[in-house]
C-alpha cells in the first residue's frame, strides 16, 4: 500500500504524459468493443453477473438520456398537478397526511398480511431465568418460590395486590408503564398513547398473561386521538403495535402501529 | 277537567312576531301545562290561518326555545307579568331526511372538489382536477356532458341565478360560462386573473333577471366584475393587499368581499366604489354568508312551489324580488357573517355600520365555512375542530355543537326547511344533524377519501358530496 499519494504529487510536478488525451480518447471508443469481447466471452456465474450488472447499468443511462431530452424539451401542454384540492385548502399548507386510512381493503389487506408480516420478525426470546428473579421468602429465608418480574410490565388499571402469602409474581411499580410512543409508519409521526392491554409476547404466554413488556411484544394501544376511522364510518379506538426497543433499559416504550 | 283547572296554574301568554309587533292583545289565559301543539292552534287562529295552519314554534324574549310545554321548558315562570312568546313560522313543507347513497358517479378522473345544484333543484355540475366541468342528470343519475376548456383544476363553480348558464373557473385564472342544457361553452374565455380563481358570484336575479354580471375573486387580490355576453371586464375592484377568498353579491347592489388581509370590503357594484372596510379579524378570513344567500340563490324558484320557473322574464324579477324582500323582514336586514384563521366570528350589519354586531367564539380550530339557514335564523359554522357549531342567526349567540366528526370538517349545507344541516369532513363521512334535538341524525359514510364539497339541493330531495376519492355521490331519503 502506498502511504502517501505519490501518482498526484507526481502529475503535479511533471504533468501527464503528453500523449495522455490521445490515449484517453481510444481507450474510451474502444471500450464499447471491449465491453462486448467480455460480454461474448463470459461463461456461467460470472456471465450472469455480469449481464445483471451491465443491465442496471443500462436503465441508469436510459432514464438519465430521458431527463435530458425533457429539460431541454420546449413543453407547451403544461399537466396540472396531480391530487387536487378545493380553493379553501390551497394555501394551507399539505400535512403529510397518509391518505385516508380508512380504505377498507387496503387495511383489511394490510391487516391480513399484519398477523405474519410484523416490524420485528425475529424476537429474541427472554428466559425465564432472565425475566424473573427469585425472592427469598420465608422466616429463615429458605423459601424461593416467589419471583420478581425485572421486565416493564403492563397493569391493568383494575388490578389490586393479592395478600403477600399468595402473591407469585411481583410487579414491581417502577417498572409499570401506562403510556407508549407509537410510530405511524406512514405518517412518520409519533404519538403519546395510552396503553390498552399486552397482546402478544412471543417469548411465552405467560409473559403474555403477566402483561411484561419486551422488544417484539404485541400491544394494543388507544388510538382515538389519531381520529382513524373505518369504512362503515366507525371510529377506531383500539389498534396493534409492537414494541421496537428495550423498554427495561430505556425507560419509555417505543412501538409501531401495525396497519 | 275542574280538577286538572285547578291543579295547573294558569299564565298569560301574548304572542310577538320576530318585528315586534304584538298578536292577541293583552294577554290571553292558558294553562301554565299547555303544549307547543296547542300554542300553534292557537297562534294560528289569531293569525286567521287556521283553516290551513303553519307550523310555529315559539321562543321567550331571551331566545330560548319552548318544548313540550311552558312548565318543561323555563326554569322560573312569574304569574304576575304576561309571558311574551315570539312566534317564528317554519318552513310549510318539509325535507324528509337524507339517509342512504343513491348513486356513486363515477366519471371524474382527479378528486371533485366542487359540485353545486342548480338553483331550480334539477341540474347538477361539479368541477374537478382531471380539468373537466360535468354536468350532471340528476333524474337517471348519469352523466349529461363533459365540458372540456380549462387546463387546470377546476375549483369553483357557480350556476346562475336562471339556471341557464354556469360559470366555472379553474386555478390557471379563467373563466369559462357553459349552457347549462347543452354543455357547450358559451362565449370566450374570460382571462384576467393572474393567480387562481377563489370564488364566483353571479348578480342577483331581482337586480338583472339576465344574469350578464358576475364576480369574481382572485389569489392576486382583484376581484372583476365581467360582462358574460361580451366577455369582457366591466370594472375591477382592487384594494385587497392579499388574496380574496370569499365574495358575495348582495341584494342591495353591494359586493362583499373577505380576504387573507384580514379585511371584508364592501364594493357598491354600480360604480366599484369600495363603500366599507371592516376590520376585527386577525388572521385571514376564510368565508363570508349573508343571511339572504338562500333568497338570492333560489331567486325566482319557489321550493314551496316545486321550483317552476315563471314565464316571462319579469315575472322572474318580480318573484325574485318578492322572495328578497320576504327574507329581508324576517331577517331584519341584510347581515354579514364572516369566519376567519382566528378561531372565531363576526357578524356584520354591512350596510348601516362598519362596527360589528358580535364576535362569535368558541371554536377551538379555524373556522372554514359558515353558512345561514334558509330562514336567516340560524347560522352554522363549520371547523377544523371537527365540530359544527350552531349560532342565533340574529344576534349570533351560540347555541348548540354538533360534535361526531373526527376529522376537520370542510363543508356544511342546510336543508331548504331550516330542519337539517349536512356536513362533510376529512374523516370521509358525512353526517345529518337535526335542529329541534341539536344532534346528530344520521351518518352517511362511502366515501373513500376526504369529503371536500358538500351541497344540498335547493328543493331538498337530494345532496350530493364530491371528494378525493374520485367519485360524486348522490344521497336521498
Amino acid at each position: 500500500m502506498p502511504q502517501n499519494e505519490h501518482i498526484e504529487l507526481h502529475r503535479k510536478r511533471h504533468g501527464r504524459r503528453l500523449d495522455y488525451e490521445e490515449r484517453q480518447r481510444k481507450k474510451l471508443a474502444r471500450a464499447a468493443h471491449d465491453r462486448s469481447q467480455m460480454a461474448k466471452t463470459l461463461r456461467g456465474h460470472k456471465a450472469k453477473l455480469y449481464h445483471k450488472k451491465r443491465y442496471s447499468e443500462k436503465v441508469e443511462m436510459r432514464k438519465l438520456l430521458k431527463q435530458h431530452e425533457e429539460k431541454e424539451q420546449k413543453n407547451t401542454v403544461e399537466q396540472p398537478d396531480k391530487g387536487a384540492v378545493p380553493a379553501y385548502l390551497l394555501d394551507r399548507q399539505q400535512q403529510t397526511s397518509g391518505t385516508v386510512l380508512s380504505n377498507m381493503i387496503k387495511q383489511k389487506r394490510k391487516q391480513k398480511a399484519g398477523k405474519f408480516n410484523v416490524p420485528i420478525p425475529q424476537v429474541r426470546a427472554v428466559s425465564d431465568a432472565e425475566a424473573f428473579k427469585v425472592v427469598k421468602t420465608g422466616k429463615t429465608n429458605r423459601k424461593g418460590w416467589k419471583r420478581m418480574v425485572t421486565k416493564v410490565t403492563f397493569v391493568g388499571e383494575s388490578f389490586t395486590r393479592k395478600p403477600a402469602k399468595f402473591e407469585r409474581f411481583i410487579r414491581p411499580m417502577g417498572l409499570r408503564f401506562k403510556k407508549a410512543h407509537v410510530t405511524h409508519p406512514e405518517l412518520q409521526t409519533t404519538f403519546h398513547l395510552p396503553i390498552v392491554g399486552v397482546k402478544k409476547n412471543p417469548s411465552s404466554q405467560m409473559y403474555t398473561s403477566l402483561g411484561v413488556i419486551t422488544k417484539g411484544t404485541i400491544i394494543e394501544v388507544n388510538v382515538s386521538e389519531l381520529g382513524m376511522v373505518t369504512q362503515g364510518g366507525k371510529v377506531v379506538w383500539g389498534k396493534f403495535a409492537q414494541v421496537t426497543n428495550n423498554p427495561e433499559n430505556d425507560g419509555c416504550i417505543n412501538a409501531v402501529l401495525l396497519i | 277537567m275542574t280538577e286538572e283547572e285547578s291543579t295547573s296554574p294558569q299564565i298569560s301568554v301574548s304572542f310577538v312576531s320576530e318585528d315586534a309587533n304584538e298578536l292577541g292583545g293583552s294577554g290571553i289565559l292558558v294553562p301554565v301545562d299547555i303544549s307547543t301543539n296547542q300554542l300553534q292552534i292557537l297562534c294560528n287562529q289569531l293569525l286567521g290561518s287556521s283553516d290551513d295552519p303553519v307550523p310555529i314554534s315559539f321562543f321567550t324574549q331571551d331566545g330560548s326555545e319552548i318544548v313540550d310545554n311552558i312548565r318543561k321548558s323555563l326554569k322560573e315562570i312569574d304569574f304576575e307579568t304576561t309571558l311574551k312568546l315570539v312566534y317564528q313560522p317554519q318552513a310549510v313543507f318539509r325535507v324528509r331526511p337524507v339517509t342512504r347513497c343513491s348513486a356513486s358517479i363515477p366519471g371524474h378522473g382527479e378528486p371533485v372538489i366542487s359540485a353545486q345544484f342548480s338553483p331550480d333543484g334539477r341540474g347538477l355540475a361539479s368541477g374537478s382536477g382531471d380539468q373537466t366541468m360535468r354536468i350532471w342528470d340528476i333524474e337517471l343519475e348519469l352523466p349529461l356532458h363533459t365540458c372540456k376548456a380549462h387546463k387546470n383544476w377546476v375549483l369553483s363553480i357557480a350556476w346562475s341565478p336562471d339556471a341557464t348558464k354556469i360559470a366555472s373557473a379553474c386555478k390557471n385564472g379563467e373563466i369559462c360560462i357553459w349552457d347549462a342544457k347543452t354543455g357547450q361553452q358559451v362565449g370566450k374565455t374570460l382571462k384576467r386573473h393572474k393567480q387562481w380563481i377563489t370564488s364566483l358570484a353571479w348578480q342577483p336575479m331581482h337586480r338583472d333577471a339576465t344574469c350578464r354580471l358576475l364576480a369574481s375573486s382572485g389569489k392576486d387580490g382583484n376581484i372583476f366584475i365581467w360582462d358574460t355576453v361580451k366577455g369582457t371586464v366591466v370594472r375591477c375592484l382592487s384594494g385587497h393587499t392579499a388574496s380574496v377568498t370569499c365574495l358575495r353579491w348582495g341584494g342591495e347592489g353591494l359586493i362583499y368581499s373577505g380576504s387573507q388581509d384580514r379585511t371584508v370590503k364592501m364594493w357598491r357594484a354600480d360604480d366599484g366604489v369600495m363603500c366599507r372596510n371592516m376590520t376585527g379579524h386577525a388572521h385571514w378570513i376564510n368565508t363570508l354568508a349573508l343571511n339572504t344567500d338562500y333568497a338570492l340563490r333560489t331567486s325566482c324558484f319557489e321550493p314551496s312551489k316545486r321550483c317552476i320557473k315563471p314565464e316571462t322574464v319579469e315575472d322572474c324579477q318580480k318573484v325574485a324580488q318578492q322572495r328578497y324582500d320576504a327574507a329581508i323582514k324576517i331577517a331584519g336586514g341584510e347581515r354579514l357573517v364572516s369566519g376567519s384563521d382566528d378561531f372565531t366570528l363576526f357578524m356584520w350589519n354591512p350596510k348601516e355600520t362598519k362596527q360589528s354586531i358580535n364576535r362569535m367564539t368558541g371554536h377551538m380550530q379555524l373556522v372554514n365555512q359558515v353558512v345561514f339557514s334558509p330562514d336567516t335564523r340560524y347560522i352554522a359554522s363549520a371547523s377544523f375542530d371537527k365540530s359544527v357549531k350552531l349560532w342565533c342567526g340574529r344576534t349570533g349567540k351560540y347555541i348548540a355543537s354538533f360534535r361526531g366528526h373526527v376529522g376537520p370538517v370542510y363543508q356544511v349545507a342546510w336543508s331548504a326547511d331550516s330542519r337539517l344541516l349536512v356536513s362533510g369532513s376529512a374523516d370521509s363521512t358525512l353526517k345529518v344533524f337535526e335542529l329541534k334535538t341539536k344532534s346528530l341524525y344520521y351518518d352517511l359514510p362511502g366515501h373513500g377519501d376526504e369529503v371536500f364539497t358538500v351541497d344540498w339541493s335547493p328543493e331538498g330531495t337530494k345532496v350530493v358530496s364530491g371528494g378525493k376519492d374520485k367519485v360524486l355521490k348522490l344521497w336521498r331519503q
